[in-house]
């Protein structure tokens, strides 16, 4: 059998209001007024399309196996790199092999998720692969006042696909490819251009994805009537509907759209929405998958019983539950770089990121890998030569030692007004984790008057820095703190 | 076995700049203007200086690397001269290089300068130094500041002792308020108005819970010391000589920030200062130190250094501010001068600055600062940040005391 092993979403903690966006932006466009409900998730100014991914993953394997995998597939539109392997960043932060596995980005397509889903079980359908990852992730960027700023979110979700412990049996894909263009972004543009909606919800995802169903049921014989749950995204609610209900798909058998909770969130939208219908499936359900965009994809999945032994760390819903409201429409159109605030002179350094530096000490950066001296047992970080305990200093006696997925507590902290940041105050502090050593780290995703020593953390990949005069990004670790309520 | 510095060297000079924002003048005119008055009170020929000795830090945006700087500026006759570089130690760095020469008796006569001009950079506070950190570090180290880097220590210190935090920043604004009083007085301070308490603790945030008040200006200035033996001191015929009794020095090697620390209180600081009482055959701190001049960048470096100076107890340095111990008028006075907090900090030139007061104040030339018949005067830097730093520490006085 061959299917999904794990599963895992990510949301980013923000949500705004579409009333915000209404109350600061209605008076240039009034027609945003025409989806006031509900609200978008907006990624932290420290994230982006790698990194998210890299938190939906992390999500999805918590208690899976990292070393096994031999595939990591990345599906995004808004990929940092556009030459440098995005996938092989993610690959890097999860701390899997680099023997033995062959990792890819799939990109230029909103479908390139479920696209990335069907090659990804096709490798292991081949033999020639046992645990592929996929992450979809998007970060959509969107110029102000537009019915795209309404309708897009950011987040992130990741499908493990292998051949042991099946929580979801694959049941055959179908594909068809349709070059037409909703919208697009040349290469080297910010933004996407969009095309009539009224064209866009009724000749596209009103007859093309009914039209790849159609296509499905004929290849494998089955009804869709068979399926508990039919997930595809439209971000036109009404047309979401009116496409199951053209279908004869009852209201019940529909997967939300997430509109209301998190908006479109682009490559990762179709799987994000499956993780959603994966926490609420039952052993015997039957679940049809299916990616829009110049053209589409569908996929079908029957639920297996060790669906019961498995739940993500947080999940699609745990993540949507985690959130913060983001009132403040400017700090949104700062995080994005939609407007230009002075960071001061002291903000202008920039510089150059030593890439020999950064492959000689990729474990440590991506992988915030550091070392555990195997004389004395004491974890360490960052990890040099001499072991770091003053009544040991045992010389190279080392074993890895990953403390990404490691609980600490805050021993120390501040808020720093004067550090050059877009979200001030940068938040930072010395970190100790419960399973021994230390590390001097960033915080994100927390807010200063809630923190406190002693306060627990867990830990996050995260955006470090954005070169803009190279095009480099730059990742790291930072800490995120667990504030009560 | 080595028996250490004690009244090997005497300082037979000292100068100090003025210091501020001094617009107008570069480093050069700072290293000479505070040299001219150095060598005219050690009374001797600029030519009999055999060996020198600069400190400085950010090179990246002033003298640049090597010594040239001071060599040309005082139109040294071709002697050797370092420069040396150890974050907030680097004028206590060149004062110990000269006071070593001297000691070893490879040369008779040393001078130490340090200088630092911050001005010129465009912007408030310390230059920013992501490019200086190392390539490795570069790639993780946290968006930190250093009023940032020393705030987060108290956050630890009132963890360490239950204290609520706005308890330890009242200690904290003394700390500043005292300093601004001791400025107050001295004409070569930058910082001459005295302040209250409620200014200091309704001064805008900087880094939580430090408000600007509880940081240290940022100014320019020079100062420096030339040293010989006790004996050639002698034979120029200096009366009141004053020796050098200990000079330390403690880095970090990791502990802090990668293995086990309480995060309140500063290991290098407790070590360097034990030493260095040894050195100078001090049994109780408390009771034999006359005068400090300590590394106060941030007013809750100073709380917490009385602690690790062993002078007030663990957890009771907020006790002892408050009741005054620390004052011009109290048991022990700490930053007669005024300290960093009214000085600024040039930093190369800031340890040279601390042990320019303690200088006069034992010959009995600090005016209206004067501490009554003082002994040993203590001098401390501390540079980088609470886990990961650099301290010094010197100590001089009356020869033979």
């Amino acid at each position: 059998m061959i299917g999904i092993t794990a599963f895992g979403g990510y949301v980013p903690r923000y949500r705004m209001s579409r009333m915000t966006i209404i109350q600061n932006m209605a008076w240039y466009f009034p027609v945003i007024m025409a989806v006031a409900g509900g609200e978008k998730a907006v990624g932290n100014w420290d994230e982006d399309a790698v990194s998210m991914a890299v938190a939906a993953a992390y999500d999805c394997m918590a208690g899976k196996d990292r070393k096994a995998l031999d595939g990591v597939f990345f599906a995004s539109t808004t990929m940092p790199f556009a030459d440098r392997l995005n996938a092989g960043i993610i690959a890097a932060a999860m701390n899997a092999p680099e023997e033995g596995i062959a990792n890819a980005d799939f990109s230029a397509c909103l479908k390139a998720g479920t696209t990335a889903a069907i090659s990804a079980l096709e490798a292991i359908a081949s033999g020639e692969r046992n645990s592929v990852l996929v992450a979809a992730s998007d970060l959509r960027k969107s110029k102000m006042a537009t019915m795209a700023e309404m309708f897009t979110g950011d987040g992130a979700a990741a499908l493990l696909f292998g051949r042991d412990d099946v929580i979801a049996e694959f049941k055959g894909s179908y594909s068809l490819n349709a070059d037409f263009v909703d919208h697009y972004k040349g290469v080297g543009k910010d933004f996407d251009y969009m095309w009539e909606e009224r064209w866009v919800r009724d000749e596209g995802y009103g007859k093309i994805i009914p039209q790849a169903i159609a296509g499905y049921l004929k290849k494998t014989g089955m009804q869709l009537a068979d399926f508990d749950k039919v997930v595809y995204p439209c971000y036109f609610t009404g047309t979401h509907r009116g496409i199951a209900k053209k279908l004869g798909i009852d209201p019940s058998r529909l997967q939300d759209n997430l509109h209301n909770v998190c908006g479109d969130t682009g490559a990762a939208h179709p799987l994000l929405m499956f993780c959603s219908a994966l926490e609420q499936a039952k052993p015997g359900d039957k679940l049809l998958l299916a990616g829009f965009g110049q053209g589409c994809d569908v996929l079908g999945f029957e639920v297996t019983e060790k669906i019961r032994d498995f739940r993500p760390a947080l999940g699609a819903a745990g993540s949507l539950a985690a959130k913060v409201d983001l009132p403040n429409y400017q700090k949104y159109t700062k995080f994005r770089d939609l407007i230009t605030a002075d960071l001061g002179i002291r903000g202008e350094a920039n510089p150059n990121t030593s890439l020999t530096a950064l492959w000689r000490k990729r474990k440590m950066i991506l992988g915030f890998t550091g070392s555990k001296c195997t004389a004395c047992g004491t974890p360490q970080f960052p990890s040099l030569p001499m072991c770091v305990n003053p009544d040991c200093n045992a010389v190279g006696e080392f074993e890895d030692y990953e403390f990404a997925d490691k609980p600490g507590k805050i021993q120390m902290f501040t808020g720093d007004m004067l550090s050059p940041s877009v979200d001030p105050p940068a938040v930072y502090g010395l970190v100790e984790f419960d399973e021994g050593g230390k590390a001097f780290l960033d915080f994100t995703d927390c807010d200063l008057n809630q923190i406190k020593v002693g306060m627990p953390i867990r830990m996050s990949f995260r955006r470090r820095m954005k070169d803009q005069a190279r095009g480099f990004t730059g990742y790291f670790w930072k800490a995120v703190p667990k504030a009560q309520g | 076995m080595a028996s250490g510095i004690k009244d090997k060297v005497a300082i037979i000079g000292m100068g100090c700049t003025r210091f501020g924002e001094r617009w107008n003048d570069g480093p050069e005119e700072l290293m000479v203007e505070a040299f001219q008055e150095c060598i005219q009170d050690a009374g001797i020929d600029r030519k009999e200086i055999q060996a020198a000795w600069l400190g400085t830090c950010f090179d990246e945006v002033m003298v640049g690397k090597s010594a040239l700087s001071a060599s040309m500026a005082l139109r040294l006759p071709n002697i050797s001269v370092t420069r040396v570089e150890n974050f907030c130690a680097s004028g206590t760095e060149a004062f110990r290089g000269a006071v070593y020469a001297v000691a070893s008796g490879a040369c008779d006569i040393a001078l130490a300068i340090g200088v630092e001009k911050l001005k010129d950079i465009g912007y408030g506070g310390l230059p920013e130094f992501s490019t200086a950190i190392g390539t490795t570090n570069a790639l993780w180290f946290p968006n930190l500041t250093a009023p940032g880097g020393f705030a987060m220590l108290a956050s630890g210190y009132a963890a360490k002792y239950g204290l609520d935090i706005m308890d330890v920043k009242r200690a904290m604004a003394h700390v500043s308020v005292k300093s601004h009083a001791n400025g107050a007085r001295n004409t070569k301070a930058h910082l001459r108005k005295p302040v209250t308490d409620e200014q200091v603790m309704n001064s805008p945030m900087i880094a939580f819970p430090l408000g600007l008040f509880d940081c240290c200006g940022v100014s320019d200035g020079s100062a420096c010391a030339i040293v010989t033996t006790p004996e050639i001191a002698k034979s120029l015929g200096k009366n009141d000589i004053i020796s050098v009794k200990a000079l330390q020095l403690a880095l970090s090697n990791g502990t802090e920030i990668g293995y086990k620390w309480d995060g309140a209180h500063f290991l290098t600081t407790t070590k360097a200062s034990k030493a260095a009482y040894e050195e100078a055959g001090i049994k109780n701190p408390r009771e034999e130190i006359s005068m400090m001049e300590v590394h106060d960048c941030f007013s809750i470096t100073e709380l917490v250094t009385m602690e690790d100076l062993h002078i007030s107890e663990r957890g009771k340095a907020p006790t002892d501010v408050m009741d005054g111990f620390y004052d011009l008028n109290g048991k022990v006075p700490c930053q007669p001068d005024g300290g960093l907090k009214c000085f600024g900090h040039p930093i190369g030139a800031s340890g040279l600055r601390m042990l320019y007061e303690m200088y006069n104040q034992l010959l009995g030339k600090a005016g209206d600062r004067q501490i009554n018949d003082p002994k040993f005067g203590l001098t401390h830097n501390l540079g980088g940040f609470p886990m990961m730093n650099v301290c010094s520490i010197a100590i001089i006085g009356k020869h033979g005391a």
